[in-house]
């Protein structure tokens, strides 16, 4: 697989030195993380640990796939991780009340993933009409629904943490840590939305239309593209994928507090750029967030399961991996 | 309960001991300045400072509380300057958000002849506040660490997690650790979960792909112990293993008094905290008890037999 690709790239190389990097950048990367941990750990590629990197990247993944639309239309989304909580507390608070009337099997559970759309929905068509019908910047408007929807969950938490009812929560459990072919859900919905992603981006006319606006607002205007209607779009399908990951997320603890999500926004736009995208819009690549989602993960994995540095250092390592991919995709463009 | 109705009596007593000319002519204001409730504890914390001051309210027509909440320190810092621009208080019952940005403008509440009174986490300088009233972290990690040397008298292997990286942090595994000298007990590995449970989760999974073998763990929290036993439910090795959380959350705290063999037992680290103080610094203003000092509320090790006294089914933590 991996022999495969490079020699794929380098026969690339040959005919456009230019794209090269910009293309494999994110990949090799991916595989070099992989090579290290395999190198350090014996446990690295066992099932269990591939199992759990690839079910706890699910969440921001799912979000991020999301984001890669908002970001290629030039827009931003700083109140997703809010918004994930925000969700996850009121979808605990819609089960908990449909018990006495639903009992505690699968209807409940039914209603309460329907209810966690619907609020994404809702979320997404809030910050998408302010931003394109109030005409207020996205990074302004979701700034402040980020302070909303944490103080929500906050509020509706008392300052502590919402449970899913006992039972309710025995019967939704498996939806996190089960799966089929011994593949957890997590990861089959995530690899599924990210597949649907990387259709739409590259095959339908909302994802052209996502990064012809992402170029030029003007000359997408001009060219009968709606900007307002697909902008909006962009923003309601990113509170929609919220939702699908705060349904992956609440089997695994079965609680909502003000501590959920916090950062998330930051982790998905990071691992929409180190997937190639462009943070001022105008190109999109849904499968690079795949990979930037992984490698962020991987690199928490590793570090985890290795001595390596101190832990108060995850960070900084975190934060040079990020600027590093970000600089070999820009170095690459400038000469192009 | 009993301290609230002995707080109650003395109220009554107070009231009609005290010559009505002094008490109520003078209305004192006290300002309480505390943290949002961002995490659990937090959550405890601003229940407990809220449950305290409808109760002191009403007990003492005399006082009055500014009950102020903050999620960063500078919004902390602004909050003490307007309870002393606006509200001219006569003392500041203090829960700094972090020691160093808060040391100065709680100085100078200080300076201006107002009473003050910190909790839990000290100032950067010694000296500013009359009354001190904090729990104990070295003693939180030394009674963890004891129960682990009486728990696997042997030696066993362990694995550590941390919270945020801080001065407490550090005082609890400093310890934590002291405690376990000479024990046998090896500690695998330390991380920092964050006293969150996601974080936990997550270095928890890790922990139990790394060690094949893990006798024991210390959360050293309790929102971490939730994280951490479902990272070992999911792994299926919860026969292995016994969690020691810590502060007292309710939920655990039912499980101590339930027997459960996972969570034998948890150490106080108590949200209340900030009640005692609020209760002491009224006490100066409505009576001649003596306050100032230094109160440090030790840490207990919660057993099925004592547990029931620490469970506190309305409070949200």
């Amino acid at each position: 697989m991996a022999n495969a690709t490079t020699a794929g790239k380098a026969a690339v190389k040959n005919g456009r030195p230019a794209i090269d990097l910009h293309v494999i950048g994110p990949i090799v990367a991916l595989i070099v993380l992989i090579i290290i941990g395999a190198l350090m750990n014996p446990n690295f590629l066992s099932y269990g640990n591939v199992t759990n990197v690839l079910a706890r990247s699910a969440f921001i993944g799912i979000i991020a796939v999301g984001m890669t639309f908002v970001i290629t239309a030039g827009g931003l989304d700083l109140s997703v991780g809010s918004m994930a909580a925000f969700i996850a507390g009121l979808m605990i608070i819609v089960m908990n009340a449909l018990v006495p009337t639903l009992g505690t099997g699968w209807p409940t559970i039914l209603a309460g993933m329907a209810a966690a759309l619907a609020i994404g929905f809702a979320a997404g068509l809030f910050n998408g009409l302010l931003i394109t019908q109030a005409r207020i910047e996205a990074f302004i408007v979701t700034l402040g629904s980020m302070g909303i929807f944490r103080s929500l969950v906050t509020w509706l938490a008392d300052g502590g943490t919402l449970s899913l009812n006992f039972s309710v929560r025995e019967v939704y459990r498996p939806v996190y840590y089960d799966g089929i072919f011994g593949i957890a859900w997590p990861i089959i919905v995530f690899l599924a939305i990210a597949a649907l992603g990387e259709i739409v981006m590259r095959h339908t006319a909302f994802g052209r239309h996502c990064a012809a606006i992402g170029s030029n607002e003007q000359v997408a205007r001009y060219s009968a593209v709606h900007v307002d209607r697909a902008r909006l779009a962009g923003y309601v399908l990113l509170g929609v994928l919220v939702g699908v990951a705060t349904i992956m997320y609440v089997p695994r603890l079965g609680s909502a507090s003000s501590s959920t999500g916090v950062l998330w926004e930051l982790e998905a736009i990071a691992a929409v750029i180190i997937g190639g995208t462009v943070l001022k819009g105008g190109f999109g690549r849904v499968w690079g967030t795949v990979i930037g989602v992984l490698i962020l993960n991987l690199i928490e994995n590793i570090l985890n399961l290795t001595d390596l540095v101190s832990p108060y250092l995850n960070g900084a390592i975190q934060g040079v991996i990020i600027i590093l991919a970000v600089v070999l995709q820009r170095q690459k463009k400038a000469t192009r | 309960m009993g301290v609230t109705n002995a707080f109650k009596a003395l109220a009554v007593v107070t009231a009609l001991a005290l010559p009505a000319s002094a008490a109520a002519q003078e209305t004192s204001v006290i300002g309480v300045s505390i943290p949002a409730a961002t995490h659990g504890w937090a959550g405890g914390m601003n229940y407990h400072a809220q449950e305290a001051v409808n109760r002191l309210e009403e007990a003492y027509p005399q006082l009055d509380f500014v009950l102020a909440t903050a999620s960063d320190p500078g919004k902390q810092v602004s909050d003490i300057e307007d309870m002393m621009a606006t509200r001219d208080i006569d003392a500041l019952v203090v829960l700094p958000f972090e020691s160093d940005p808060l040391t100065g403008p709680v100085k100078r509440v200080a300076e201006a002849g107002k009473w003050v009174t910190v909790v839990d986490r000290g100032l950067s300088e010694d000296g500013i506040e009359d009354l001190y009233v904090a729990g104990d972290n070295p003693g939180f990690g030394r009674v963890a660490g004891e129960y682990f040397r009486q728990q696997l008298p042997d030696g066993g292997k362990i694995v550590v997690l941390r919270g945020i990286p801080t001065t407490i942090d550090n005082e609890r595994v400093e310890a934590f650790q002291a405690a376990l000298e000479g024990s046998g007990i090896e500690i695998l590995g330390m991380e920092h979960g964050n006293w969150n449970r996601d974080d936990a989760f997550t270095v928890m999974q890790d922990f139990l792909s790394k060690y094949p073998e893990i006798d024991a763990v210390w959360a050293s929290d309790d929102d971490m112990a939730v994280g951490v036993l479902e990272a070992i439910n999911q792994a299926d090795r919860a026969e292995e293993m016994w969690v020691l959380g810590g502060a007292g959350m309710k939920e655990m705290i039912k499980r101590v008094m339930d027997g459960d063999r996972m969570i034998p037992v948890n150490v106080t680290y108590p949200p209340a905290m900030i009640a005692s103080a609020i209760e002491m610094t009224a006490l100066k203003f409505v009576s001649n008890a003596p306050v100032s000092g230094r109160f440090i509320i030790g840490s207990v090790l919660i057993t099925p037999e004592n547990a029931e006294s620490y469970y506190f089914p309305d409070s949200p933590f």
